[in-house]
């Protein structure tokens, strides 16, 4: 039965407006702009659109500003702009053997073609707070000539493939409706293309559980990083009144192919098996956690036996939107009074009968 | 140039570039709209492994209008974001350029094409400065 609560209508507006102030902060430091927020915040914003599941920089930026930070309100609010869009339709699927590559990095081949390239990376800095950034000059990003060395840019997945040691993307299907977990509730078993959404928009600190979990051994893969790539596609259309495709713009997108451990039945021969990431934006963290759990959420396909958490897609696919998780658990400070009343009473009565049971017993034993 | 070459570089002008151009094109065009400017999202879709079947990946903001010209001609557009001022205008370059492609070309794509290649060219070069090459070192232990 549900109860509403009436009251605190002033109180409330209070605490809002309380928030709007904290927000702004000091009056005598600078509002920050959302400018600012999109540029010098970059991964931050980056996560909000990945994992809000909508590709649009400024709103991501306003997104973190309206919640001061938090990134999980942020992405909050931009699943309800989303649920309020119209939607015009669908872009052709991303072709990133065409990215123009800002970074590309393989742990299984040294020398491959195109060479690695590490782009804007955290990997090999120490890790230590520097106090001189604050109002620091930075030099300007150093140069190089663009040689033949750069391209073409295969994918790493593409050079064993000619001698099968390692499995293909598998045939696109024709005619074949693809999974969409905005229309239709999730159901069980999905299939890898509701999977892949799931994951694409799950909560990265989710993701990088599970797949830490496989490394240690729940549903051990052995994974090898193939490639990760980061950089800008081109996002087509198709225009029906004029029988063409459009490139109607480009987006930055992570991707990860990992190769996991070797695999053969009776009938296929040993080859390594894949697993795949694809986020928006600079997310290699969640794009490589995504591609671990992706491998690991195959085990019926590859008739593995179902032994860990990352292998259950219905407890990962149920537990991976934050929107989801945190709606249900925030609820729980919101008013229950009489739900809690009534339990209330429950524990009461049965408190009762247990003391009367109890001093019954003790008047027989005395007896 | 093809008429879908134009519009991927219309879809890529600031807002900036497309007024500047309609300012100095000599005669005002008489346009009225057919449909928008409005604004929305698609769906996009990548390839699970990467050149598998299609998956819903998330979706983007996007602006579309179609115009036509007295003269007749239907301008499409179809853009990323949100800008319906960007879309209208793209939308009635794309109808000018059916009638006068030297035109636009020269006066609006020519300069949008030029400052895409140039940060092209940047993020390019920038890139190429972080080109590593790892090596490997045997260590004398198993001799």
């Amino acid at each position: 039965m549900y109860v509403a609560v009436k009251g605190g209508e002033r109180a409330i507006r209070n605490a809002h407006r309380l928030l709007a102030d904290k927000r702004r902060g000091p009056r005598n430091l600078p509002d920050i702009t959302l400018e600012q927020i999109a540029t010098q915040l970059a991964l931050s914003v980056d996560r909000i659109m990945s994992e809000g599941s909508l590709y649009d920089r400024d709103l991501a930026a306003l997104a973190m500003k309206q919640a001061r930070g938090d990134l999980i309100d942020a992405i909050f609010l931009v699943h309800a702009y989303r649920t309020i869009t119209p939607r015009f339709g669908f872009s052709e699927p991303l072709d990133t053997s065409k990215m123009r590559v800002e970074r590309r990095v393989s742990a299984t081949f040294k020398d491959l073609p195109g060479g690695q390239l590490l782009g804007p990376t955290f990997d090999y800095t120490h890790r230590l707070l520097d106090p001189t950034l604050e109002g620091a000059e930075i030099d300007e990003a150093a140069r190089a000539e663009v040689t033949d060395e750069d391209r073409p840019m295969p994918r790493v997945t593409d050079l064993l493939g000619h001698e099968e040691l390692i499995e293909d993307d598998g045939e696109a299907q024709e005619g074949v409706e693809i999974g969409d977990l905005t229309r239709e509730p999730l159901s069980f078993p999905a299939d890898r293309d509701l999977r892949l959404q799931a994951l694409a928009r799950g909560d990265e600190g989710f993701l990088l559980g599970l797949g830490y979990s496989t490394q240690r051994g729940y549903s051990r893969t052995h994974p090898f990083v193939g490639e990760i790539r980061i950089g800008t596609v081109d996002v087509e259309v198709e225009i029906p009144e004029l029988g063409f495709t459009v490139s109607i713009g480009e987006i930055q997108v992570t991707e990860c192919r990992m190769v996991t451990q070797f695999k053969g039945s009776a009938k296929a021969p040993p080859q390594f098996t894949r697993g795949y990431g694809l986020v928006f934006d600079q997310s290699e963290r969640k794009a490589m956690a995504m591609s671990l759990v992706d491998r690991a959420l195959r085990a019926r396909e590859f008739g593995e036996d179902v032994v860990a958490p990352a292998q259950d897609e219905e407890f990962v696919l149920s537990h991976s939107d934050n929107v989801q998780s945190t709606g249900f658990l925030e609820h729980l400070k919101l008013p229950h009074y009489v739900d809690f009343q009534a339990e209330l009473d429950f524990v009461r009565r049965m408190r009762h009968e247990y003391e009367d049971r109890a001093a019954q017993e003790n008047k027989e034993a005395a007896e | 140039m093809t008429r879908q070459e134009a519009m991927g570089v219309l879809a890529r002008a600031n807002r900036e570039e497309l007024h500047d151009a309609l300012d100095a094109w000599p005669e005002p065009p008489q346009s009225e709209a057919l449909r928008g400017p409005e604004a929305g999202m698609i769906m996009l879709r990548g390839r699970a492994g990467g050149g598998g079947a299609s998956f819903n990946l998330g979706e983007v903001t996007m602006a579309r209008a179609t115009v036509r010209l007295s003269t007749g001609e239907v301008g499409f557009s179809c853009v990323l974001g949100r800008d319906l001022e960007k879309a209208w205008l793209a939308a009635l370059f794309d109808a000018l350029w059916q009638s006068e492609a030297e035109a636009v070309d020269t006066r609006l794509l020519a300069g949008i094409r030029n400052r895409l290649d140039v940060e092209g060219r940047q993020t390019a070069v920038e890139t190429a400065a972080t080109r590593v090459n790892f090596f490997t070192m045997t260590r004398g232990e198993d001799e």
